[in-house]
């Protein structure tokens, strides 16, 4: 653990949250490093989703920091840590139904856009000139995903599996330096689960950090660097692949205290 | 990167047509109402020898106006907004304080007449102005508190025009406005003159066509400007606001001053209606603007197909016409109905029986609310819903073309 | 706690203050509205406890809920009229009659409502947000227009039935008709906080209000619990209308558009979907009203009223006892 500040593109220091009497998040410090696929695990509950809300602004931290790229970002809005460069997807999908699938996507443009109200208004050049760009840009990440096809379906009628590469295209429209993924691989077939890992494959080699929190083992140990492991809100882990996999601490959350 | 041919990118994206083909039906009902804009003033008079159609078709276009700035802020961002009534109030009342004697017997004693033309900006921007006062504390709250602020501003803002009546007249309202003026005008047969001539200068108050050709004017350039939204960045926001929050903040999105904008920009197509609304009523009073006013254009967006700009306009002339035409019109049509049929003397009054024309006039109600319901049951996407692109794409090269394009990146 | 917190404490102290003062200079006028507050005040607890009810469970702003309160009060005088009833004193037919009355206008407006719901919301139920609320207000025109054409545009009397007993009390004047109408109300709001916490279909009610989705997977009829709500809801309207009948002793068939933003407004000052909070938001707003209108005057009071509405959701959005509508 020798690596100079520069070197992380994510620290959080002591992040607690509370909610009420419970905690959901206890005194977790973890650190990404720059480009490299770095996965959260944990039991159901453990609060690995409550983390990410920590990340991106949804909650704010009781009490640690976040610091992203060098720059404290502990209670920054949601649109303000999208802004600087950090975009998710959601466990639950959740996409903008009524609109198309391009939209979706365009809407993650959205925060590298200039126009406003009057150029909009007006229609000015300038204005459809970006339009144009961006909506090649869109299609562009639809086909990186893989799901240019549907460009003009509502979000909503895609397939389960094409929702969820939606959602990673709009928050890679974003252009983030890091993707926080929550359970991109729930409820995937196992030819789906391979797809998958290619796309993050893909992601990382645009040089974009991913930070993902996935229950499947095949898909955590296949495509990430290093895991941490929650368990009731706190940190009881942290290594390679094999190092996690043998920790007795992790096979005691995740099998129960008798086994 | 794929660096294909940009050009052929771009040949693809006009192929499949994001903007074109939403515009297919919306392109032939504009064709459609542009169309019948244009040759209602010659027909109505050819028919009725008088001006009743174009005043009608002149306050409809108000309600037009209202119902597509209200569109912006229920139907693009999702904002349930009861109260819109007032800033119509706003618009109309900065119009009718500036351009009449009122304020001569106001403390501020000396009237103002600023000229139309500027005024309706200034309307606008009033209407806005409030329309930001009132969003920037309440938009933070969740979609149904802000319809509840918005209910009890809608409630507030006519009472106090009722209340400061040292400068609004009160119950008294505020007449004698003053109407807008041109340099120049041309009369022809569709103002009743069998010849063409030139007015100059010319006072709207000569010609009635010269509101309704005014309103046209206005319903265009809202038309024209909301749609350009609804097409941009900005539009785009909106919905993602409308249909997930959160989602659209994770993805950049300042969802405060977003809705801030469609809050305000809603509000200031209600300001414009209000100033045309006063000159052309030139009599404002605070009942005008009372919470049904809020319902009916409510009515109007969501029986039109909310977010669907040609159908919230559809929903506006079709609710004009049941609202101010149809009903009020009902029991002259049941009472010359039975005479014709030999049933005349049910129009007369006896005992505990109306007369069917008044019987039908009581019923005015139970008609409206039956058709509210009846309609919202059997549409509950209003008339023409928003289709908001097209569900399948239509060429099946251009399917073909792209599932190629994914095989090559795979 | 935080800025706005402070601010609504400011604004409730000022208030309070301000009311305090004239309890000492002027006790008896004082006194004299709180009464005429409280009378008030209960009645719109009654009518806000449905509008809380319905939005509380399917979100839904019932704006139809004023129009059956309002069409209890006029079966209620209709009803009335079959009794050999003596106006302006007490007797024991009009106690019978009032015995009789109130629980079958409340059956039949509960009646009513099912009806409505199951007509007008039901079907609605998954289709977008506004088209209940566009077929609310279908079914409020289409109420009044119910009572219009039933009874004309006039207003329509109510009989004067009730004890006319009063006393004055350090110069406080009050009545019989003011104790029933307060003691009506406790006892009908007790009622229904005994029954939503006591029995089966109150903590059905309680459950779908939080989540229907998990209510249903635990075995909860949702078409059965709503219509209950709706057919509560349109108990105390009921009786809520008869009390302001038989208060006022007037009634017209547009008495609940009024009464009915007023006693919604109750609603979302206790926290819409609270029912303790209904009933005190009702009494507050009541004594509010009964207060602006005698100590501001009578045309500020809706000002004052739906001023007090917008600096409720601006600086305390939970409303005074906190909101219970489930997070999405």
């Amino acid at each position: 653990m020798s690596e100079q500040p520069r070197d992380n593109i994510l620290e959080l220091t002591g992040l607690t949250k509370r909610f009420g009497g419970l905690v959901a998040v206890d005194n977790v410090s973890l650190h990404i490093k720059r480009g490299e696929v770095f996965a959260l695990i944990g039991p159901n509950g453990a609060g690995k989703t409550t983390l990410f809300n920590n990340v991106t602004g949804l909650f704010r931290p009781t009490s640690g920091n976040v610091l992203f790229d060098g720059r404290d970002i502990t209670g920054f809005k949601p649109h303000q840590v999208a802004r600087l460069g950090i975009a998710r997807t959601f466990q639950n999908i959740r996409l903008f139904d009524y609109m198309s699938c391009l939209d979706n996507v365009r809407v993650g443009r959205h925060v590298r856009m200039k126009a406003k109200v009057w150029d909009s208004l007006f229609k000015l050049p300038r204005e459809r000139r970006e339009e144009e760009r961006v909506t090649d840009e869109a299609m562009e990440v639809l086909r990186f995903v893989g799901i240019a096809k549907h460009a003009n379906q509502y979000a909503r009628n895609l397939a389960y599996g094409q929702q969820r590469r939606l959602e990673i295209a709009r928050a890679l429209a974003t252009e983030p330096k890091l993707l926080l993924l929550d359970e991109p691989a729930a409820g995937f077939t196992p030819q789906e689960k391979v797809e998958l890992m290619a796309l993050v494959k893909k992601i990382l080699n645009r040089g974009i950090t991913v930070f993902l929190i996935e229950h499947d083992m095949k898909v955590v140990m296949g495509i990430s660097e290093r895991i941490v492991v929650l368990d009731h809100g706190e940190k009881i882990a942290e290594g390679s692949p094999e190092e996690v996999r043998n920790d007795t601490k992790v096979i005691e959350a995740y099998l129960g205290k008798s086994a | 990167m794929s660096n294909a041919a940009p050009a052929r990118r771009r040949s693809l994206r006009e192929r499949i047509g994001f903007r074109e083909r939403i515009r297919d039906r919306d392109t032939a009902v504009y064709g459609i109402l542009i169309l019948l804009a244009l040759m209602f003033p010659l027909v109505s008079y050819n028919i009725t020898e008088g001006t009743a159609w174009i005043s009608h078709a002149t306050r409809a276009g108000y309600w037009v106006l209202l119902a597509i700035g209200l569109n912006v802020v229920v139907g693009f961002a999702g904002l349930l907004d009861l109260g819109y009534a007032a800033f119509f109030a706003i618009g109309a009342y900065t119009y009718a304080l500036l351009a009449s004697p009122q304020l001569a017997s106001s403390p501020a004693n000396h009237a103002v007449h600023i000229s139309f033309w500027i005024l309706i900006f200034v309307s606008l921007m009033m209407a806005a102005l409030f329309g930001a006062i009132l969003g920037f504390p309440t938009l933070r709250l969740r979609g149904d508190y802000l319809a509840i602020v918005t209910l009890g501003f809608g409630e507030i803002v006519p009472q106090l025009f009722y209340n400061f009546d040292q400068w609004t007249g009160g119950i008294n309202a505020v007449g004698l406005i003053d109407q807008p003026l041109l340099p120049a005008w041309v009369q022809g047969p569709w103002s009743g003159d069998p010849e063409f001539k030139i007015v100059s200068p010319f006072n709207f108050n000569t010609d009635p066509v010269a509101y309704y050709v005014l309103v046209c004017f206005l319903v265009a350039i809202a038309v024209v400007l909301v749609t350009n939204l609804y097409n941009s960045r900005l539009g785009r926001a909106w919905m993602a606001i409308r249909e997930d929050e959160v989602a659209a903040a994770a993805m950049g999105i300042n969802t405060v001053t977003t809705k801030l904008l469609a809050f305000g920009i809603g509000a200031s197509f209600s300001g414009f209606a209000g100033a045309y609304y006063a000159a052309d009523v030139a009599l404002v009073s605070p009942d005008n603007f009372l919470f049904i006013v809020s319902i009916t254009v409510l009515v109007m967006v969501v029986l039109g197909g909310m977010g669907n700009v040609s159908g919230v306009i559809i929903g506006a002339l079709v609710m004009y016409y049941l609202i101010f035409i149809l009903i009020p019109g009902l029991p002259e049509i049941v009472t010359g109905f039975a005479s014709n049929v030999g049933l005349g003397s049910l129009n007369q009054s006896t005992g505990d029986w109306p007369g069917l024309g008044e019987e039908t006039q009581r019923l005015n109600f139970i008609i409206y609310g039956g058709i509210l319901v009846a309609v919202m049951l059997l549409r509950p996407q209003g008339l023409l819903p928003s289709r908001v692109r097209e569900q399948e794409l239509k060429h099946a090269a251009v399917q073909e073309e792209e599932a190629a394009i994914e095989m090559s990146h795979a | 706690m935080s800025l706005p917190d402070y601010g609504f404490y400011i604004l409730c102290g000022t208030a309070v203050i301000l009311l305090a003062a004239q309890a000492v200079t002027h006790p008896t006028q004082f006194f004299q509205v709180f009464i005429f507050g409280l009378t008030q005040g209960a009645i719109y607890a009654l009518v806000a406890l449905g509008y809380t009810m319905v939005y509380g469970i399917i979100e839904l702003i019932n704006f139809a809920h004023g129009d059956v309160f309002t069409l209890g009060a006029y079966i209620g005088t209709t009803l009335l009229g079959f009794f050999a009833i003596t106006e302006g004193t007490f007797t024991a037919i009009n106690l019978i009659a009032l015995i009789i009355v109130f629980p079958v206008v409340m059956l039949i407006m509960g009646g009513i409502n099912i009806t409505i719901e199951r007509v007008a919301y039901r079907p609605l139920r998954n289709a977008p947000r506004l088209a209940p609320l566009i077929t609310a207000i279908g079914m409020s025109f289409f109420l009044e227009g119910v009572m219009f054409l039933w009874r004309g545009p006039a207003t329509v009397h109510f009989p004067d039935i009730l004890p006319t007993q009063s006393w004055y009390v350090a110069g406080v004047f009050f009545g019989v008709r003011d104790i029933f109408v307060v003691v009506v109300g406790a006892v009908l709001v007790s009622l229904l906080a005994v029954f939503i916490n006591q029995t089966k279909l109150g903590k059905a009610m309680r459950a779908t209000a939080q989540d229907r989705d998990a209510a249903q997977l635990m075995g909860i009829d949702i078409n059965r619990t709503i219509a209950a709500t709706f057919f509560i809801g349109a108990l105390l309207a009921g009786a809520g209308g008869i009390i302001w009948g038989l208060y006022y002793n007037t009634i017209y068939y547009q008495l609940g558009f009024r009464s009915g933003l007023i006693a919604f407004t109750a609603a979302v000052f206790g926290g819409i979907g609270n029912i303790p909070g209904a009933a005190i938001g009702g009494l507050v707003i009541g004594l509010t009203a009964a207060f602006s209108d005698s100590y501001i005057g009578s045309k500020w009071t809706q000002v004052v009223i739906f001023g007090i509405l917008i600096g409720v959701l601006v600086f305390r959005p939970t409303g005074l006892l906190g909101m219970r509508v489930p997070e999405k």
